[in-house]
């Protein structure tokens, strides 16, 4: 079983939101980040870097791990003035996004902010994503089909 | 052998502003973007980010606009273009049970729980010439949608697999390392995980081909597609700084589960055995091909005689990689000329003593006729 689903639950919101700033847009961020009454300075622990990761399969879907091929990633780490580390690690090659969503990551650790940022920011970003899926979800159901079996001669007879 | 050679660098510096020229094509026409790439030529995409073994739409785009759409050289460009990029880590497997799923289809059972959905497919078109994408400005209606609730997917796999009629899938020993291809040679024998690893990124002309013979009696084993599924997953990893497993994005993959019968031998009861194919994008032939050749590799481990190619693991895996295959065969091209020197000499040698010893051989049954 993966680590995943054995994450303390202290990282549960933790794991959420970076999820959520992972697979929103970099536009979107820009957004979140421009509505922002205040903005934070920070310091790089690491600069933004692309690079990859290898992304794994399963043999027949449910058996042994292979590797199937790479994906661009980009990370950083950053500090606030407070101590506080944003990470990122995001899909693609956009610094910018991987330093927004660090940027927010850090944000949304400060237990003042957390909940205004998860209202304002996090529940916006997933919801988008929620009706995203759930469109492409529709076109697909329009492509549900019932085969029949015809019966053959013999059965006829 | 081919001996480095100077000079050219006019001429060669020129062929490619000929090429660069060649690929802008007519001015009159506006510039290919790679935008436009990403959005419409989305299978070609999918096949160079595939074999070219890195999942990046806007890179695959860039690969397919350099090399003028020839696929083999982009999926070149983006495997050369991958070796300068740092790795952070992998992924944990991802879970195509959750795929978010645009298209499923078994052609072994037409009820199955959760149903089956076409999605965008070529199929059951007539493959005719569709003349009005000829006028560019024509409006494409969006697609019908469906309120229909969706039921969860289980696997087809799954419902064979309560039987017992069904291998389960092979699971490794914990905490065996997970071969890389990338990293390591290929040893041979193989294990599955560096041959699925080899075939994901695999020449999809080859697979197709090679998969195509075990249909026609070289190694066939009568397959049916159990179940194909092509959709999103998430992809999930454990950065270094956390320690904890989060989101990272989303990739899109097709998933063909290939069932074939199989006899049974001393230990097993005759039961239907599984090949695997997966792949990034929407790539359902290479899927399907991959499983077919992923089957029969197995023909060893499953006590079958190997005597047709697709079944040879040496033969398939050294000559799947189209970069390693073109590159060599391109190699002939370039200048051998020290090389062809030499063998010019030796072929005028042997040529040499070729025709004194049939003027001796002649000088000797004149000899022996008088």
């Amino acid at each position: 079983m993966s680590p995943s689903r054995h994450t303390a639950p202290d990282h549960a919101a933790r794991r959420h939101w970076l999820g959520v700033l992972a697979r929103a847009g970099e536009a979107a961020l820009e957004t979140a980040w421009q509505g922002l009454a205040q903005h934070p300075v920070h310091s790089w622990v690491r600069r933004p870097e692309s690079g990859m990761t290898m992304v794994r399969g399963r043999a027949n879907g449910s058996g042994a791990p292979f590797n199937l091929g790479e994906m661009t990633v980009t990370r950083c780490a950053l500090r606030l003035d407070d101590g506080i580390m944003g990470v990122a690690y995001v899909q693609g090659r956009s610094h910018r996004h991987a330093e927004l969503a660090a940027l927010f990551d850090a944000l949304l650790q400060r237990p003042s902010e957390t909940a205004h940022l998860q209202r304002s920011v996090i529940a916006p970003l997933e919801r988008e994503r929620v009706q995203a899926g759930e469109a492409a979800r529709r076109r697909t159901a329009a492509t549900r089909v019932e085969f029949f079996t015809m019966a053959t001669g013999r059965e006829a007879r | 052998m081919y001996v480095a050679v100077k000079g050219g660098e006019a001429a060669i510096s020129h062929a490619h502003g000929l090429m660069a020229d060649e690929r802008r094509g007519d001015r009159a026409l506006p510039e290919l973007d790679v935008g436009q790439i990403a959005q419409q030529l989305g299978h070609a995409v999918d096949r160079v980010m595939t074999e070219g073994s890195l999942y990046d739409r806007e890179l695959a785009a860039l690969a397919i606009k350099q090399a003028q759409g020839d696929l083999v050289e982009a999926v070149f460009l983006l495997r050369a273009y991958r070796t300068t990029l740092p790795r952070f880590g992998a992924s944990l497997p991802i879970d195509t049970a959750a795929m978010a799923v645009e298209r499923r289809i078994s052609a072994t059972y037409k009820d199955l729980p959760g149903g089956q959905v076409l999605g965008p497919t070529y199929d059951y078109t007539h493959r005719l010439l569709d003349f009005d994408l000829l006028d560019s400005g024509r409006e494409v209606p969006p697609p019908r949608e469906s309120d229909a609730e969706q039921q969860p997917m289980a696997r087809v796999a799954d419902i064979l697999g309560q039987e017992g009629l069904l291998e389960p899938a092979q699971q490794g020993a914990p905490d065996t390392p997970v071969a890389d291809v990338t990293r390591e040679p290929l040893r041979h024998p193989a294990g599955r995980d560096a041959r699925l690893q080899a075939l994901a990124r695999g020449d999809e002309g080859f697979l197709l081909a090679l998969g195509y013979s075990t249909q026609r009696g070289y190694g066939g084993t009568h397959p049916f597609a159990g179940e194909i599924r092509m959709g999103s997953v998430t992809v999930e990893m454990v950065p270094e700084e956390l320690g904890f497993a989060v989101e990272i994005g989303e990739i899109a993959v097709t998933e063909c589960d290939m069932v074939n019968q199989f006899g049974g031998d001393a230990e097993r009861p005759p039961q239907f055995t599984r090949g695997y194919g997966l792949s990034f994008g929407r790539a359902e032939r290479k899927a399907m091909a991959m499983a077919l050749v992923d089957r029969a590799l197995r023909a060893q481990e499953l006590g079958e005689e190997t005597v047709f190619p697709a079944q040879d693991q040496e033969f398939v895996l050294y000559h799947a990689d189209n970069v390693e295959a073109s590159g060599f065969v391109q190699h002939l091209k370039l200048p051998h000329y020290v090389d062809f020197q030499s063998e010019l000499e030796l072929v005028r040698r042997l040529r040499r003593e070729h025709a004194q010893a049939r003027t001796e051989a002649g000088t000797q049954q004149q000899e022996a006729a008088e």
